[in-house]
């Protein structure tokens, strides 16, 4: 095998307050992607970063070997350094939106790695752009060059972005969760697209919190935890033989399809050919379903299709131009402002990030006290009534005094369902609720909400682009394209054997893990 | 775009119709008889009398008056100063020279200072940045007229480096200069480094970084545009503040200009000059925004798209 692109060996990465990286060894081959898995604070990006010499001026960095292209980098300058990054190591961020200068056009942001190392003539920059855009899969690449990242899609930005980390033909790419804020079809496609590069002879090293993402691209994987590599294998070992106890968790927490059998409650809230539009777009169009006590109705479809629309026409914050919804079998539609204040109660929501749907300055005890006071609950029994909230969602009252902020995202998320059930409702609407999260949180947060329903009878409307998450919690499933419902019936039915071309589609997009993997998930 | 540059447009001639209204306005319900209004404190022969009333049309019903008036402004008669003994237009015209040029350097002065300040400053070690906060807050917080009269006695009085009155020359505008633009410099720089600081925690940064830019040029080249929309929001205020400040200013360094000329109109009672000042300042706060909402379009492509 020829040399390595990168090697590192023995580690250290430490801040003021905190040792970051603790001991890591890695090395990357040409035409090989290793990965390095874990959970936020693992120290996963501090690594990558460390390859660039960009952990910043707090950092010390200390190493056995620290080598790019055989050349040892430990000793490096800022100016040595500065001719590496993106001339000899290129680095992908996620979330090409703002990681991208919103303020350019995307074809200069690729210019500019040209222009720093001086890789072609000025005249040729022009040319070499378009050549680079359309490397990447980016349709139209004169048009697009000219464009602004908020003017292209999630897919195309996140392309460009990786033209621009390709530029100059760097031996190793680093791509940081680079598919974490897609959708999955787009997701599958710059996956694709990573794949094609190693197969031309890329040295790719990959960084994300998703196994079922690197499964599928990987040849090593790093498992790192608290700045520490736990588990380090060829991706099948790591994948279909985990040794370390907490690889098999991030295993296991990937969700898994549920078995449940519908149960039969009545009818909660039946929605009837719901239209909205704003302008010209039709955001909703003839969207019908009912959702019965205690169960799930899964809502699925990528972003602009709809979901978010129908969980606040729902909610009674939109008005529909069309079709009505019905609460307990009472108009809820049209209803007036004091009327739907009563009614309001019954049905609460859970958003994507609690952080931003909290008051910054409310301790959490407050934050419970004013859900329970629009719920009626009397002021002399609302203290008690928290602390059973916080025991039903997996808190204890110490966390009563605390501010949103000093608490950790699963924490955060359980405090926003127990806001939610503080009314006692019939129905809650999750909007994306576990998306924010870490895997294996992600999977706690989804077993505490299937068990409440289990005990509490309260119905979901359950909003993800995740299909894994729906079918894990659902009964029901709807699936949303442009508006429109492609395909709605019983989870298992949809999410196994679709018969709507989209829905084919999606599931086939998502990223698994290979059977005998999921063999040995179920055998540990 | 075209659209809301004609909206733009037709609310600044709202805000422009405003301002004479307020000025006419004021002329009537001024206590006394309109013409000893007009002419203040000076003493005048009959046939000028006679002459005021018929330029104002003062015998006529009050909506003709008003007619009459606004048919003037548009034409650009602002009316006749009897003190000054010459039209306000041309009162005016005279002074503006000076006042523009004390104006336009102190903010170009201020731009750039505050500017390099900036970008030296943000997100560098605690104590570059207690430095440079404290001294903003003193600037901050001293008043012009102060600052005027100390800048004067050390460096005219004491040192003799620069002239101590009049306007001519380079020599003459560097310590008016000083005192205007030291408040604005420092409201600048306070604001454009914490924006700078946001901008600097933003995932395009780090991308920049990575394609080997230096943290010099990220700031230069990618962080500073993201600043200049609050930059120019800013601006536009301090624009106002600049006003206020010359007439101190002038005053002190005993420099021609509007300052000095509202001055000795306000303490004259020459009302005609003091309408046509009120006039100016309303058409200079429409301009500057107007500019102001064209370079917004300018630096974010977002709102382009938007309008």
């Amino acid at each position: 095998m020829s040399a390595p692109v990168v090697e590192v060996t023995d580690l250290h990465v430490s801040f003021p307050a905190v040792e970051a990286v603790r001991g890591v060894s890695l090395a990357v081959y040409p035409g090989e992607c290793v990965a390095i898995v874990g959970e936020s604070g693992s120290g996963k990006s501090v690594t990558a970063r460390t390859l660039l010499g960009l952990t910043g001026e707090e950092a010390t960095v200390t190493a056995g070997r620290l080598a790019i292209e055989g050349v040892d980098a430990a000793s490096f300058s800022e100016r040595q350094w500065r001719s590496i990054r993106g001339r000899r190591v290129g680095y992908v961020l996620q979330d090409a939106l703002v990681s991208l200068d919103s303020l350019r056009p995307v074809g200069k942001e690729i210019a500019e790695t040209l222009k720093l190392h001086r890789a072609v003539p000025r005249h040729e920059i022009p040319r070499k752009v378009i050549d680079l855009l359309t490397e990447v899969g980016v349709p139209e690449p004169e048009a697009r060059a000219r464009q602004y990242p908020h003017e292209l899609s999630g897919g195309l930005r996140q392309r460009a972005l990786i033209a621009s980390a390709i530029a100059c033909g760097p031996k190793l790419l680093i791509a940081d969760e680079p598919t974490t804020a897609l959708d999955v079809t787009v997701q599958a496609q710059i996956l694709r697209l990573l794949a094609e590069r190693k197969r031309a002879g890329q040295a790719l090293l990959l960084i994300s919190h998703d196994l079922a993402v690197v499964a599928k691209l990987a040849d090593r994987i790093l498992v790192m935890k608290d700045g520490v590599v736990v588990e380090d294998g060829t991706a099948s070992q790591v994948l279909g033989a985990p040794e370390h106890p907490y690889t098999k968790a991030l295993l296991a927490a990937i969700p898994e399809p549920s078995t449940r059998a519908p149960r039969a409650g009545e009818v909660v809230i039946r929605a009837d050919g719901l239209v909205k539009t704003f302008g010209k777009r039709t955001a909703v169009d003839d969207v019908s379903f009912e959702l019965r006590a205690g169960q799930t109705l899964g809502v699925v479809g990528e972003s602009g299709s709809g979901k978010t629309t129908t969980a606040r026409l729902v909610l009674g914050l939109l008005q529909p131009d069309r079709g009505s919804v019905e609460i307990d079998g009472l108009p809820w539609t049209g209803l007036s402002r004091e009327r739907q204040r009563e009614l309001r109660r019954h049905i609460q929501v859970i958003y994507q990030d609690p952080l931003s749907s909290f008051d910054p300055r409310f301790s959490v005890r407050r934050i419970l006290d004013e859900a329970l006071e629009v719920g009626g609950e009397p002021r002399k029994t609302r203290l008690k009534r928290a602390v059973e909230l916080l025991e039903q969602v997996g808190l204890d009252d110490s966390v009563l005094e605390r501010r949103p902020l000093k608490l950790s995202g699963g924490q955060r998320q359980r405090v926003a369902i127990a806001r939610a059930l503080a009314p006692r409702p019939r129905v809650i609407v999750c909007d994306e609720p576990v998306s924010a999260l870490d895997v294996s949180i992600q999977a706690q947060v989804l077993d505490l909400l299937v068990g409440l329903q289990a005990e509490l009878g309260v119905a979901y409307l359950f909003i993800s682009h995740h299909l894994g998450v729906v079918h894990h919690v659902s009964d029901h499933v709807l699936v949303l394209k442009d508006g429109q419902v492609v395909e709605s019936g019983a989870a298992n039915q949809v999410l196994t054997a679709p018969s709507a071309a989209y829905t084919q589609e999606l599931l086939a997009a998502v990223p698994r893990l290979d059977t005998n993997v999921s063999l040995a998930r179920r055998a540990s | 775009m075209i659209r809301r540059i004609l909206t733009r447009l037709a609310t600044s001639v709202l805000v422009l119709w405003g301002a004479v209204t307020v000025s006419f306005t004021a002329l009537h319900l001024t206590p006394g008889n309109v013409v000893d209004v007009l002419i203040g404190s000076n003493i005048v022969t009959p046939e000028v009398r006679a002459q005021i009333i018929r330029d104002y049309g003062l015998d006529e019903p009050l909506l003709t008056q008003y007619a009459t008036y606004l048919g003037r402004v548009l034409r650009g008669d602002l009316g006749q100063s009897y003190q000054l003994h010459e039209s306000v237009a041309t009162a005016i015209g005279a002074q503006i020279g000076p006042s523009l040029q004390l104006a336009g350097a102190s903010l170009l002065v201020a731009i750039v200072v505050s500017t390099t300040l900036a970008i030296l400053t943000a997100r560098r070690k605690p104590w570059i940045r207690g430095l440079s906060s404290s001294l903003e807050l003193i600037g901050v917080s001293i008043p012009t007229f102060w600052t005027a009269i100390l800048l004067l006695t050390v460096f005219s009085f004491q040192l003799g480096w620069f002239p101590a009155v009049g306007a001519e020359g380079l020599a003459g505008l560097v310590l008016p200069v000083i005192a205007v633009a030291l408040p604005i410099t420092t409201m600048l720089t306070q604001m454009m480094r914490e924006g700078l600081e946001l901008t600097l925690e933003q995932p395009f940064v780090l991308t920049a970084r990575t394609r080997g830019m230096s943290d010099l040029g990220v700031r230069l080249r990618h962080a500073l545009r993201h600043v200049l929309i609050p930059t120019v929001t800013l601006i536009g205020w301090l624009v106002g503040l600049t006003v206020g400040a010359m007439v101190a200013v002038e005053q002190i360094f005993s420099r021609q200009g509007i300052g000095q000329l509202t001055l000795a109109a306000v303490g004259g009672k020459d009302l005609p000059v003091v309408m046509g000042v009120v006039l100016l300042t309303a058409v200079l706060y429409v301009v500057v925004n107007i500019v102001i909402d064209l370079l917004y379009l300018l630096i974010d492509p977002r709102l382009r798209s938007a309008s």
